[in-house]
């Protein structure tokens, strides 16, 4: 690795993008939009359902009769939760209406939102042998919720095609083919370009997060240190991902539409836009395996629960995980042009 | 003179294409050798197994005595040779100069940036954004980018195709200071007038062979020592075209000839105006055409 060359590539590419005036503007005012766009949308609660927490506190037959009774009850969706400290946490949020803790006969309503009271109505019959207890707590508003989605989704995107499409557009009229032949290395190429692209990533994010922060004044209640690793970690991951799609293809429609392809699912299934609580199982794994799920749910953790990296070390470990395989699997598909 | 580099049996085979047939040449330290042939005769496979760009088939490419394998020869053959290829793109945004400071930092020996600056004559346009650039202008970056490194050995792919007539001529003249330098250049070219002006060793390709290799000069003696003399057909009396077996071609004669003096006293002793008359020697597009029966223009 020769820094010297390494970092002038570095430059070059960030000197590329900051001049580029309209691909700097997308990547600035296009999360701004979305943001200030949902904000009037979902003004409200945004949430369709009434959502229950049920804590299973035991797998008897006895209680699986009593879940079904609740069950019965139409559009409203019970999620689960192993732990009481964390169905409580949502309710305080406003994310679900009601926690009920079947086992110790027990259950817990949030004196400030609407929806729990009206819950705790609709099953004021079936909760009589039931203790009532109380938490207090503002809701989290939609904008507050949606936010690590929306920079999420930007970075994404920015990571896919700002790395993705620039290698291949580069390998297409032989920019590659013309750095080959130089003393460059392909792996102080590529780092350079994967580094080049974190910064402009993390420095276009904070920009937009501080800028809509004015606008919108978010709810934070952990680290924002904490915030940007994770966001660096999820960005780092993602940049990997964008190489790895474009290790080999000279073609710009075969790369735009392998990224479509790798994006799309993210958007939809990543927990942008909705919690993926209550989501059938199958999707949730399938959700787990695509990282921007664990930056935008590690991020939203940090931001609403106040979580600390050691709480969401298994979104930061599957991080590290997944990067260390995109680059590496990269790297090993890496071509300057078309023959290997 | 000591030999640059020797190409030895080098063969490039894709799939069912034989792009290279087992083609052998030595170039000389400080000459420029061109290797000339229509587009698909197998130049830009050549040179870019020379660079190290694409990987042969079989055969060597020997560098100073010292076989090349892969990127190597005695460390990375890229920090001794410079390279202009036939289609490259800059990168965007940057300006000419980032550019060469850019290309600079690869290098551990680099040429000072304003020697390389005014051997190519950039002073210009030095901050102008690459996208900006006119052809002429462009290939004198490329240019500069091969220069860059302060290379023994520059390979220029093609380095004209493209430019007017004015421009052409101007890069001529750089390739001529930097052949002062006593540089060896190999050059691929369709332009024949091109590998005359340049050259002085010159390699005919033909669908992936060498069909003809030397001096130019030489070249054209062993095969042509006619001159060609054209007049307007009216001018010349049928009887004498008849008598002499004079080629009648598209509203002109055309005489084969020796002897240009012999035959213009001919032709002034006949009452011949000379009026029109064009006298041209056989050039390098005449020795292709000999050679394949083909004309190298026609086949681009």
């Amino acid at each position: 690795m020769n820094i010297k060359r390494f970092f002038a590539v570095f430059k070059a590419r960030n000197i590329e993008f900051f001049r580029d005036k309209s691909s700097l503007g997308w990547n600035l005012f296009f999360p701004v939009l979305l943001l200030v766009g949902f904000s009037f949308i979902f003004s409200g609660d945004g949430r369709p359902a009434y959502k229950v927490g049920w804590v299973e506190e035991s797998k008897s037959s006895q209680s699986k009769a009593q879940h079904n009774s609740f069950k019965d009850t139409r559009f409203i969706s019970f999620i689960h939760y192993k732990d009481i400290d964390v169905a409580k946490v949502k309710l305080s949020h406003h994310t679900i209406d009601l926690v009920i803790a079947n086992q110790s006969k027990r259950y817990w309503v949030n004196d400030e939102s609407a929806k729990s009271y009206l819950v705790e109505k609709i099953f004021s019959e079936k909760l009589k042998s039931y203790t009532r207890l109380q938490i207090r707590g503002g809701e989290i508003r939609y904008i507050d919720w949606v936010l690590p989605g929306i920079l999420g989704m930007n970075m994404m995107f920015s990571c896919l095609f700002g790395v993705g499409y620039v290698i291949v557009r580069y390998r297409k009229n032989a920019v590659l083919k013309r750095l080959k032949a130089t003393p460059l290395t392909a792996f102080e190429f590529v780092s350079a370009q994967l580094l080049s692209r974190l910064f402009i990533v993390m420095f276009t994010s904070i920009i937009v997060y501080s800028g809509c922060n004015l606008l919108f004044d978010f709810f934070m209640l952990g680290r924002y240190f904490d915030l940007f690793i994770i966001g660096m970690l999820g960005a780092f991951c993602l940049i990997s991902l964008g190489l790895l799609v474009a290790s080999r293809s000279k073609s710009e429609e075969l790369i735009g539409g392998l990224l479509n392809v790798t994006s799309w699912p993210m958007m939809m299934l990543s927990g942008v836009w909705f919690s993926l609580e209550g989501a059938p199982p199958a999707l949730k794994v399938f959700a787990d395996f695509l990282p921007l799920t664990h930056l935008v749910a590690g991020a939203r953790e940090v931001i609403i629960e106040g979580a600390t990296l050691v709480d969401i070390s298994y979104h930061v470990n599957c991080l590290l995980l997944m990067s260390a395989v995109f680059l590496s699997l990269g790297a090993y598909f890496f071509s300057w042009n078309a023959e290997r | 003179m000591s030999v640059a580099i020797c190409v030895q049996n080098l063969t490039k085979q894709y799939k069912d294409v034989t792009a290279v047939d087992n083609i052998s040449f030595t170039v000389e330290q400080g000459h420029c050798f061109g290797l000339l042939g229509p587009n698909g005769a197998g130049k830009t496979t050549t040179i870019e197994i020379m660079e190290g760009i694409i990987s042969q088939t079989a055969g060597q490419v020997i560098y100073k005595g010292k076989e090349f394998q892969g990127k190597k020869v005695d460390g990375n053959i890229s920090q001794l040779i410079g390279i202009q290829f036939q289609h490259t793109a800059l990168q965007d945004f940057l300006t000419v100069k980032e550019t060469l400071i850019l290309f600079s930092s690869f290098y551990r020996h680099t040429l000072a940036q304003e020697q390389v600056i005014e051997l190519c004559d950039l002073s210009d346009f030095l901050n102008r954004d690459n996208r900006l650039l006119s052809g002429g202008q462009r290939q004198r970056l490329l240019l500069a980018l091969a220069l860059i490194n302060d290379p023994d050995i520059i390979f220029l792919d093609e380095p004209t195709t493209g430019l007017d007539p004015h421009a052409r001529r101007n890069f001529w003249q750089l390739i001529k200071n930097i052949k002062a330098q006593n540089k060896t250049i190999i050059l691929t070219t369709h332009y024949m007038d091109e590998a005359e002006q340049l050259c002085d060793d010159i390699v005919i390709m033909n669908q992936g062979k060498i069909i003809e290799s030397g001096i130019p000069h030489q070249l054209l003696n062993k095969y042509f020592s006619d001159v060609f003399i054209y007049l307007p057909a009216e001018q010349v009396p049928s009887i004498l075209v008849e008598k002499n077996q004079w080629q009648k071609l598209a509203g002109r004669i055309e005489i084969t000839t020796r002897d240009v003096e012999k035959t213009l006293t001919l032709l002034m002793n006949s009452k011949v105006s000379l009026s029109g008359l064009y006298v041209k020697s056989a050039n390098l597009d005449d020795l292709f055409l000999h050679l394949t029966g083909h004309s190298l223009i026609g086949s681009k």
